[in-house]
C-alpha cells in the first residue's frame, strides 16, 4: 500500500468521525485532536476504523505518537511494511 | 405528549414506531418526538396493544397530551400519557420526517406550506421549494439593502438555536435557584492508569477501555457511598435516588450539549460502563436518545479533560443536586511519605447543592472517590 493510499484511508476515517470538517485541509504537522475537535472517544473510534480498513494493530502504548498526520502516516507505513515482510 | 427535560412544554411527533394493532410491552420505542433539542425516542409504560394513535407525525403537542390509546389486558384503554391534560387544538402539519427536519433546520413553517404527497403530506421537496421562493423574495432590491440594525434581528430558529435556548433555560434557573458550594480534589492516578494499562493489554482495540469509564465506575461507586448527593431536590426537600443513573455531559459536534444518562450504573461493571458510553456518545451524537435516558439522571458527570481542562467548575442541572468534573491527567510532582516523585494526577471536582447536602458529605464523597480509585482491581 502506498503512501497516498494510507493518506487516503486516514482522511476517509477522519470524514466518518468528523463529517462536518475537512480533513483534506489538515497540514501534515498539524495536531489531528485539536484541529478536527476529536475527543479521546473520537480519536479511539478513528483508531478502530483505521484498524478495520487497514488491518493494522495499533497497541495503546502507541497511541502518544499519533498526533499528526504524518505521524500516522509514518507509523501505519511502517506497520504494514513490517506485516507483509512477514508474509513474504 | 411526555416531557423530556426539565423546561420542556411542547413538542412534535416526528415518527410513529406502531400501529394499531400492535402488541407493545413496557419499555418498547414506540415513537420518535422531536423537542429543542433533539428527536427522541419514546418508550411506552404500559404492556398491552395500541387501541389507537390519536397524534400524528408532524403534530406540535403540549406536555400531557394523550399521543396513543394503549389497551392493557385486563384493564381499561389507557392514554399513552395517563396524567394527560385535555388536549389542546392544534393545527395539523402533516409531513415527512424529512421535510419536518430540513423545515426545521431552514426555519420555515410547514404550515405555510402546501403539501404534495398522498394525502396532501408535506415531503421534502415541497420544503425545498418554499425554501427557494422565500430566498428569491427576500433578495434585496438596491434601495432596500440591510442596514445594520435589521441584521441584527435574530435569524430564523434552527436546531443549533433551539438547543441553545434550552441550555440557556436549564442553566439559568440552576443558577437562579440552587446555591452552589464547589470542593476540589487531587487524585494520583498512577495506580488506575497502570491497572487500566494492564487491563487493555489483554483487549482487542475495539474492547479497550478509556480513562473516563474507569472514572464514571469510580464515582458510581462512591455515590454507593454518599447518598446523598444522587438525586433530586423537588418540592423544597431532597429526595435521594437509590438507582445510580449518571447523567453524561456529551458535547455535539454541531454545537451545544446532551446530557443522556447510563442508567443503574452502579450494577454495571468498568468494560459494560464504556460500553455504555460509547453507545450513548454515538447516539448523541447521532439525535438517536431514549427518553428515560435523558430525563432520568441522577446526578452529571462531566470530563473536559481532552481539552486540556485541568480544573471543572460545573453548574448544575436542575432538579439534580451535584455535578463532578474531571479535568486532564497531568504530570505533577507528588509528594508522599516524604519522597518527592512525578505522578499522574486528575483534579476532581464536586459542584453541589447546598439545600440538599453540606461540605461535609462533598468532602466525604470526593475522599471516597479518591479512595476508590486507588484500588481500581476492586472497582
Amino acid at each position: 500500500m502506498t503512501e497516498t493510499e494510507i493518506r487516503q484511508a486516514i482522511v476517509d476515517t477522519l470524514h466518518q468521525i468528523a463529517p462536518e470538517a475537512d480533513p483534506g485541509q489538515i497540514r501534515e504537522d498539524e495536531n489531528l485532536r485539536e484541529a478536527l475537535d476529536i475527543d479521546s472517544f473520537d480519536f479511539l473510534n478513528v483508531l478502530i476504523g483505521l484498524h478495520e480498513r487497514l488491518g493494522v494493530e495499533i497497541p495503546e502504548a502507541d497511541y502518544g505518537q499519533l498526533t499528526t498526520l504524518s505521524t500516522l502516516v509514518q507509523y501505519l507505513s511502517r506497520k504494514l511494511a513490517g506485516a507483509s515482510g512477514k508474509v513474504s | 405528549m411526555p416531557s423530556l427535560g426539565a423546561d420542556m412544554t411542547e413538542g412534535t411527533l416526528v415518527q410513529w414506531n406502531v400501529k394499531p394493532g400492535d402488541s407493545v410491552k413496557r419499555g418498547d420505542i414506540v415513537a420518535v418526538v422531536g423537542t429543542e433539542k433533539a428527536d427522541i425516542e419514546v418508550e411506552v409504560y404500559e404492556t398491552g396493544i395500541v387501541e389507537k394513535l390519536i397524534a400524528q407525525p408532524g403534530d406540535k403537542l403540549p406536555v400531557g397530551t394523550p399521543l396513543a390509546m394503549i389497551f392493557v389486558e385486563g384493564e381499561r384503554v389507557v392514554p399513552a400519557v395517563p396524567e394527560a391534560p385535555p388536549p389542546k387544538p392544534t393545527a395539523r402539519m402533516r409531513a415527512s420526517p424529512m421535510a419536518r427536519k430540513l423545515a426545521q433546520e431552514m426555519g420555515v413553517d410547514l404550515s405555510t406550506i402546501q403539501g404534495s404527497g398522498a394525502g396532501g403530506v408535506i415531503e421534502r421537496a415541497d420544503v425545498e421549494k418554499a425554501v427557494e421562493l422565500t430566498a428569491k423574495a427576500k433578495v434585496p432590491s438596491e434601495t432596500e439593502r440591510i442596514t445594520p440594525a435589521q441584521a441584527a434581528v435574530p435569524s430564523p430558529p434552527t436546531v443549533e438555536a433551539g438547543m441553545r435556548h434550552a441550555i440557556a433555560l436549564a442553566m439559568a434557573r440552576s443558577n437562579r435557584e440552587i446555591p452552589h458550594y464547589y470542593l476540589s480534589t487531587q487524585i494520583d492516578m498512577s495506580k488506575a492508569l497502570h491497572w487500566l494499562e494492564h487491563f487493555n493489554q489483554q483487549r482487542t482495540i475495539e474492547n479497550r477501555v478509556l480513562p473516563a469509564a474507569l472514572l464514571l465506575k469510580a464515582v458510581a461507586g462512591a455515590l454507593v457511598q454518599v447518598p446523598e448527593l444522587n438525586g433530586y431536590w423537588i418540592e423544597d426537600q431532597l429526595k435521594t435516588s437509590h438507582e445510580i443513573h449518571l447523567g453524561v455531559a456529551i458535547s455535539l459536534r454541531r454545537g451545544g450539549l446532551m446530557i443522556p444518562a447510563i442508567l443503574l450504573a452502579q450494577q454495571k461493571s468498568v468494560e459494560a460502563l464504556m460500553a455504555a458510553l460509547r453507545d450513548l456518545i454515538t447516539r448523541a451524537r447521532s439525535g438517536r436518545l431514549r427518553r428515560s435516558e435523558i430525563t432520568e439522571g441522577t446526578i452529571t458527570v462531566t470530563n473536559l479533560g481532552d481539552l486540556g481542562v485541568e480544573t471543572v467548575y460545573g453548574v448544575i442541572y436542575p432538579p439534580q443536586v451535584a455535578l463532578v468534573g474531571f479535568g486532564k491527567i497531568v504530570e505533577r510532582p507528588w509528594a508522599e511519605q516524604g519522597m518527592l516523585g512525578v505522578r499522574p494526577v486528575l483534579t476532581a471536582t464536586l459542584a453541589a447543592d447546598h439545600r440538599a447536602t453540606d461540605g461535609h458529605q462533598g468532602a466525604q464523597f470526593l475522599q471516597a472517590l479518591d479512595r476508590l480509585l486507588q484500588e481500581p482491581e476492586k472497582l
